[in-house]
This record gives structure tokens, C-alpha cells and sequence, in this order.
């Protein structure tokens, strides 16, 4: 009991000794990896929609994506700072390890993600300002505070959340919610679940471990390998929509098939491989997958297939 | 004497950095002010 009353006051006088948090350390709550996946599609979003935007209110848009996102993500550490602690992969982070004091991430997220808000409504327009604000408060109160450790579903209603960027995207260029922005949301929904259950899926234990009811430690890995192959199908429709839309040209229609088709394969041989490694090669095949098929978007409208 | 060392780089690093976001900040709303006020 004692040790426990005193370990916040032992963090804070560790902390004052070194000087507190590093610049690093503020850098890594933002969870730039995951930023930048969110930039991009955030920015394919923007460049494909029908409207035209300033290049400087352009990036001040995908700058208010980005820290959105961070502050999202900073919260999202401050919340799971006990868990984090209990898993391999996220015990070296700042709060866990003892870097950073709790009320300093909140605080930092907090500012960041009332500004970004603020700036993009200023800025560019309110509609992008109200999505990128549901957002972040989809990320924090839906996924992180209510889903994340009360159901095996957690990543199929809360990746909803990362599917808004390219979204956010397209309202900063044309001020409404088309078709395509709608498109572009389910490519990113329907890839969340493969994406993530191929990585629960050699990562069991540390799920396990930290009480977190990811699919493979609620229903066992057979049913979160056919799970993997169902989303993965779904992403069909999906990928192909903007296509058949006629928002996109016969290059990404193509491109899309095909990358598809490999994805597809990939999830048939998680199915069929007990071990780890058909899972470890589409969780790495997945962030390529998502970059190539926005990186297609990009390429199909440069080359004046809009339509 | 080194643990103060370190404290004081650390200080010093986060000093540096909050300056450059707040010379990015009045860069940015300076830039977006110019641009609305062109139409």
C-alpha cells in the first residue's frame, strides 16, 4: 500500500531530478507513425476532392489533421497508461516508464486537440472543424474510454476513427460530405479489423496479459482468421466504389483489383497457416496496401481520370 | 553533477522547441490571415 501511495511522488521527484519530459518524449505520445498514415490519407482526401483550396489553407488543413490525430493519440496514452505497462510493445512508452507525468500528456493532448479544432474551423471551413472534433472525440471517448476494453468489437466500431481523415480531407476542399469522402471512409473502415486482427494474432499474449478482449483472446484465432477473410472480402465494394462511382479512372480501378487480389490471398493463407508467420506478412502487407491504394487515388487524379 | 548536466539539456531542448512552435504558430496565423484577407 505504501509503495503504491508513494510511486506517484517517486515518478515526480525522478522526473524534477532529470528535468522532465524530453522533446522526444512529447513527440512519441503524438504516435507519429500513426500520424502519418492519417496525413496522408488525410491529404488524398483533399487533393481528389471536387474543390479547389488554397495550398496554404491546404496545409494548414492537413496540419490540423495531423495534430488532431496526435492529440488523440496523446489522450489515448494517458488513458492506457496501466495497461500499456503490461504490454511488451507499449511498456517503453512515456507514461508507462515513468518519463512523463500523467496530467502532463492529458493536458498536452487536450490543448493540442481544442486547437487543431479551432484553427481548421478558423481557417478553412466548420464542417471539416466538426469532423476532425468527432474524431478525436470518437478516438478518446468511443474507442479508447468505452469500447477498447469492453468488447472484442473495439476495432471494427472504433476504427471508425481512423477512417475520418481522408473525409476530413475532402470537406476542407469542398465544405460538405460526398459520395467519394463516404467511399474513401469505408476503404479505411473495412481495412481496420485485417489490419489490426492480423497483429493481435501473434500478439495474443500481451492482449491477454494487459486484459484487452481483442478477437483472438475472446474467440480464439479460427474465428479471427475467418474474420480477417470476411473484412477482407468486404474491402471488394469498398476499394472498387470509388471506381464505379466514376470518381476515379481505369488506373485505380485496376490497381485496386489487383492489390485486392493479393490481399485477399494473403488473408486465404492466414487462414490456412496455425502459426504466426501468414500473419506477421499481412499485418506488413496491410500498411502497404492502404498506402498503395491512396497513392493510386493520387496518381489516377494527376493523371486527369477524374470524371 | 551529471544528473544536473542532463536536467538542464533536457530544460534547454524543451525551451528551444516550445520557441519554435510558437514562431511556427504566428508564421501560420500570419500566412492564413494573409490568405483570407486576399479572398
Amino acid at each position: 500500500m505504501t509503495e503504491l501511495s508513494d510511486a506517484p511522488a517517486t515518478a515526480a521527484i525522478r522526473l524534477a531530478t532529470t528535468g522532465g519530459a524530453s522533446v522526444a518524449d512529447y513527440v512519441e505520445i503524438l504516435k507519429p507513425r500513426v500520424m502519418s498514415l492519417v496525413v496522408f490519407t488525410g491529404f488524398v482526401g483533399l487533393v481528389v476532392a471536387p474543390g479547389h483550396l488554397h495550398p496554404v489553407l491546404a496545409a494548414v488543413a492537413v496540419l490540423c489533421i495531423a495534430v488532431g490525430a496526435g492529440a488523440a493519440g496523446a489522450i489515448n496514452m494517458w488513458y492506457d497508461r496501466d495497461i500499456d505497462a503490461l504490454m511488451r510493445r507499449t511498456a517503453g512508452r512515456p507514461l508507462p516508464s515513468g518519463r512523463m507525468m500523467p496530467g502532463e500528456a492529458l493536458g498536452f493532448g487536450a490543448v493540442l486537440g481544442v486547437g487543431a479544432v479551432l484553427v481548421i474551423g478558423l481557417a478553412v471551413n466548420w464542417v471539416a472543424a466538426e469532423l476532425l472534433a468527432l474524431t478525436v472525440g470518437f478516438y478518446v471517448l468511443v474507442y479508447t474510454i468505452w469500447l477498447k476494453r469492453r468488447t472484442p468489437q473495439n476495432i471494427v466500431i472504433g476504427g471508425a476513427a481512423g477512417a475520418f481523415p481522408p473525409m476530413i480531407g475532402w470537406a476542407a476542399a469542398t465544405g460538405k460530405i460526398g459520395w467519394g469522402a463516404i467511399a474513401l471512409f469505408a476503404i479505411i473502415f473495412f481495412w481496420t479489423p485485417p489490419h489490426f486482427w492480423a497483429l493481435s494474432l501473434y500478439r495474443t499474449g500481451d492482449y491477454a496479459a494487459a486484459g484487452v478482449p481483442m478477437l483472438p483472446v475472446v474467440s480464439g484465432p479460427s474465428e479471427t482468421r475467418r474474420q480477417i477473410l470476411l473484412y477482407t472480402l468486404m474491402l471488394w465494394p469498398a476499394t472498387v466504389a470509388p471506381w464505379l462511382l466514376g470518381i476515379a479512372g481505369d488506373l485505380y480501378g485496376g490497381g485496386a483489383l489487383v492489390l485486392n487480389a493479393v490481399f485477399t490471398v494473403s488473408a486465404i493463407q492466414v487462414c490456412r497457416d496455425d502459426g504466426d508467420r501468414s500473419a506477421r506478412r499481412m499485418f506488413a502487407f496491410s500498411l502497404l496496401y492502404l498506402f498503395l491504394v491512396f497513392s493510386l487515388l493520387l496518381v489516377d487524379h494527376a493523371g486527369g481520370n477524374w470524371k | 553533477m551529471e544528473l544536473e548536466q542532463e536536467r538542464r539539456r533536457t530544460i534547454r531542448a524543451r525551451n528551444r522547441a516550445l520557441v519554435a512552435v510558437l514562431v511556427g504558430l504566428v508564421a501560420l496565423f500570419y500566412a492564413i490571415t494573409i490568405v483570407r484577407m486576399g479572398g
